[in-house]
């Protein structure tokens, strides 16, 4: 415990000492940080009607969803609900997506999402999809940039903190995921002592069909335990490897904060993933039992499926000679971050006052002169000396995350000293630092993580705000800065608070994506088991105890609207088809007393919400989205008897 | 009179364009409608000018009680239309082969452009018909009954040509390609009746 207060107060005396340095005219340039002494509010003005140049996904963290904006204006368009229940449009309460929240511990309706990651082709960005992982209950989410559609979750078994996720490789080959809590592999009970040498560390590649986008867990390589904390892809010459941080090399299972920072270096490890996936197509690996839910959500259908699968294939480390090296790289590092070229691997060591770059070149030479330093359970350690590409010399303190500008520059976020730094990648010469308002996370560049980025704007993820806004009571919001970086030095733009807690953002040119943006879903192509295409088919069948609505609607009615015969203790489903076929004219749905949600129905989906009425009477439904002039109209009416009552099921639309 | 055969062969031939090309578009814009919803009316039926425009229309049009825009069934027209324009361009072509070897005069040339200018005028009145029995026969039952500021029942007629305001929507109703198809068609009927003369007089 001494230990820790120790390393506390030094490091708040360090972070005291940089900001008796530069920090010391931060309130005094608030008034300047805003627009008028630059043109700064120019640049980031979308006129009403006008777009946004880019979009950014921006994970929702704790909030378990993604944030949709739009820059430079900051402006937010959609939070997208990934991992989350969403009352505002019934994702996780409909019927059809109930399945997608499904996992091998039953529903769970929250996850903390982190870093989302756009699909790529030939190292660049192609806007077909987002992924993005769920941090809690291991999980990687597919969206579709067409419907902007959470459309596939896969649950990672052998997994915990499922954190050095989901980053993908350069032709979205595979999504990567990787444990930062090294857990039993298989769980099983016993002693937390034990933890050293017995614990495990997953490292999932989970490969996506280029067609559909449907994920499959390829291999998980089981590694030491070891907390794997941030990871990325090599790219360009690099390609064919991922490379992942680590911390707690010491293995401590208690009081981490202390006892895992020990070791001078902890790793980087570099897998050569092409190799694996050779062994592994030549029947390399071993299968072994795990539960594990795989949620599919079909377009036509517009209704999930949840497969429970049993089986993963391991790959130990140890049978693929030469898959996998240790860099050692100074003081827990947190974010690792590849440049452009795929040559030059950041460690981020958040402990260090130094930024460690390995060079992929070096490594490659390492490996093959066999210039090695031990080795850690087998693996090869490679000798800090002959990997080291150069050091950037006391940028700042705590720094976490590095991202890339296209002129061969870097942008590395400081927690601690509250900072971008800009810097030169080769010759790790500081150019910039400008302050953020406070305590940055990750950064990000739109395509900073690809071999083509597109440096005209920085955006600084923050952790905290304090100050910045109008104060909401002890719960404040977390705010994103953007800074535009197309000059020498960065220059502050604009802030703006975000959804949850944003850890990373993924950018991309609105081109990219907006053409292809999905109007309505074609009612010729709804394929759902209830869907009522036609105003013949609609009707009301009972099942039991339980009730089938078979309803639709479109300006401005349901039909039925009258229902009758519905009995206390009954299951009423809902099935609702929006017959509509024009864009943006959802319709909502809502039944007094309902324990979920409301549904909000696409032009063109059905979907299904159930009611379970308590009490006799004749209780009302309506419709929650302002459809058009006679929305006012758009309601209804269900009589509800008493259980032992005798009336018919009976229904009606514009009957006196 | 070759030369004045191959144009009147050339120009009702390009009355086949109508079989392709719209005939009239009609355009409704409003605020709610930044991409406006359009039909394209052919000689054998209404089309949207995107896939659900139609569809849309009618949503729209059940407010104000209009009845909905008709099927190829539900009018003569398009079972009639082709088939007149068909029996126009086989004539048209037939009396510039004949007038390419000499065996007509080219006042045919002109007849033929007569009748058809003929038929032409009687299918626009036809169509102005519609659109004012589109407009202005509306549903007693109609969810919004407006009135004029005279206190008449206000209708909704579309122009035949040109631009209109109708209620929040913008209306544009122009000549398609077709339109201008025989327009040119047309006229190059005429061109071979002047060159035939002029083919004659030598």
């Amino acid at each position: 415990m001494k230990k820790s207060i120790n390393i506390l107060i030094s490091l708040i005396m360090v972070a005291g000492l940089v900001s008796c340095n530069d920090g010391g005219n931060q309130k005094g340039k608030k008034g300047a940080q805003g627009g008028l002494a630059t043109n700064a509010a120019e640049r980031v003005y979308v006129a009403p009607g006008e777009l946004d140049e880019f979009y950014a996904f921006m994970s929702g963290g704790f909030s378990g969803q993604l944030g949709v904006y739009g820059l430079p204006s900051g402006r937010l368009l959609k939070v997208l609900p990934v991992f989350s229940q969403n009352p505002e449009n019934g994702w996780g309460y409909s019927e059809e997506t109930k399945p997608m929240l499904n996992t091998s511990y039953g529903f769970v309706p929250w996850d903390d999402s982190h870093h989302p990651d756009i699909s790529q082709t030939n190292g660049e960005l192609d806007g077909r999809w987002v992924f993005i992982n769920g941090n809690n209950t291991p999980r990687i989410a597919r969206i579709g940039l067409e419907s902007f559609k959470t459309e596939e979750i896969i649950e990672i078994p052998n997994s915990a903190g499922n954190h050095s996720s989901s980053f993908i490789t350069e032709n979205t080959e595979y999504v990567v995921a990787g444990t930062r809590f090294s857990v039993p592999v298989p769980q099983k009970d016993m002693s937390i002592k034990d933890y050293k040498g017995n614990f495990k560390g997953a490292l999932t590649f989970i490969s996506v069909d280029q067609e559909t986008g449907r994920m499959g867990i390829k291999f998980q390589l089981i590694m030491p335990g070891f907390n794997y904390d941030l990871s990325h892809p090599g790219r360009d010459k690099s390609h064919g490897w991922f490379f992942f941080t680590t911390y707690n090399t010491e293995e401590a299972h208690s009081l981490l904060e202390v006892n895992a920072s020990q070791n001078d270096k902890d790793f980087i490890a570099a897998v050569n993933w092409k190799k694996i996936e050779e062994y592994v197509n030549n029947g390399g690996g071993k299968k072994v039992p795990a539960k594990y839910a795989h949620n599919i959500l079909d377009e036509h259908t517009h209704t999930a499926t949840s497969t429970m699968l049993t089986e993963v294939l391991t790959v130990n480390p140890m049978d693929v000679p030469g898959a996998v090296y240790f860099l050692p790289t100074p003081k827990s590092p947190h974010g690792c971050d590849v440049d452009p070229t795929g040559e030059y691997i950041v460690g981020n060591g958040k402990l260090s006052a130094d930024l460690t770059v390995h060079s992929f070149t070096k490594m490659l030479d390492a490996i093959e002169n066999k210039k090695f330093d031990g080795e850690a359970y087998g693996i090869p350690i490679l000798k800090f000396e002959d990997i080291l590409a150069g050091v950037v010399k006391q940028p700042g303190l705590g720094p976490l995350h590095t991202e890339f500008d296209d002129k061969g520059n870097a942008y590395t976020t400081f927690f601690i000293s509250s900072e971008v730094v800009k810097w030169k990648v080769g010759t790790w010469e500081v150019l910039d630092r400008q302050p953020v308002f406070y305590s940055v996370g990750h950064g990000m560049i739109p395509g900073g993580n690809s071999r083509k980025p597109f440096g005209k704007y920085f955006v600084a993820l923050n952790k905290i705000t304090k100050d910045r806004y109008l104060p909401t009571g002890p719960e404040l919001t977390q705010s994103a800065q953007l800074f535009d970086i197309s000059g020498d030095k960065m220059e502050l733009l604009l802030d703006f608070p975000t959804i949850g807690e944003p850890h990373y953002a993924a950018g991309i040119p609105a081109e990219l994506v907006a053409p292809k943006s999905r109007k309505i879903y074609k009612l010729a192509e709804n394929k759902h088991k209830y869907a009522v295409l036609q105003d013949s088919e609609v009707r009301v069948e009972r099942v039991g105890k339980e009730v089938h609505v078979y309803m639709n609607m479109i300006r401005s009615h349901f039909n039925p609207d009258n229902i009758e015969g519905v009995k206390v203790g009954d299951k009423v489903f809902f099935h609702i088809t929006n017959h509509e076929q024009d864009f943006d004219v959802p319709h909502g749905f809502a039944v007094i007393g309902a324990n979920n949600a409301e549904l909000l129905i696409m032009p063109g989906a059905t979907e299904t919400l159930v009611w379970e009425p308590k009490q006799v009477g004749v209780w009302p439904i309506y419709c929650t989205d302002f459809c058009s002039a006679l929305h006012q109209e758009m309601q209804g009416y269900v009589r509800v008897s008493p259980a032992d009552s005798n009336i018919e099921l009976s229904w009606s639309l514009g009957e006196d | 009179m070759k030369k004045a055969g191959i144009i009147m062969i050339i120009g009702s031939l390009l009355l086949l364009g109508l079989f392709k090309f719209p005939l009239w578009n009609i355009m409704l814009g409003a605020p709610q409608y930044p991409d406006p919803l359009g039909m394209d009316i052919y000689i054998q039926g209404i089309q949207g000018v995107e896939e659900f425009d139609i569809q849309n229309i009618d949503g729209l049009n059940h407010y104000i009680g209009m009845k909905t825009i008709p099927k190829v069934e539900d009018m003569w027209e398009f079972n009639v239309f082709p088939k007149v324009i068909g029996l126009m361009v086989a004539l048209g072509v037939i009396i510039g082969i004949l007038g390419f070897f000499g065996k007509v005069s080219y006042k045919w040339f002109f007849g033929w452009f007569v009748l058809m200018s003929v038929l032409g005028i009687m299918g626009m009145y036809d169509f102005n018909l519609w659109l004012l029995d589109y407009g202005t026969d509306l549903d007693p039952k109609a969810i919004m009954k407006l009135e004029n500021l005279d206190g008449t029942p206000m209708t909704y007629k579309p122009p035949l040509i040109g631009y209109q305001k109708m209620l929040n929507f913008d209306v544009d109703s122009w000549p398609g390609t077709g339109a201008y198809m025989i327009f040119v068609g047309m006229m190059l009927t005429v061109v071979a009746f002047f060159v035939g003369k002029k083919e004659y007089k030598k």
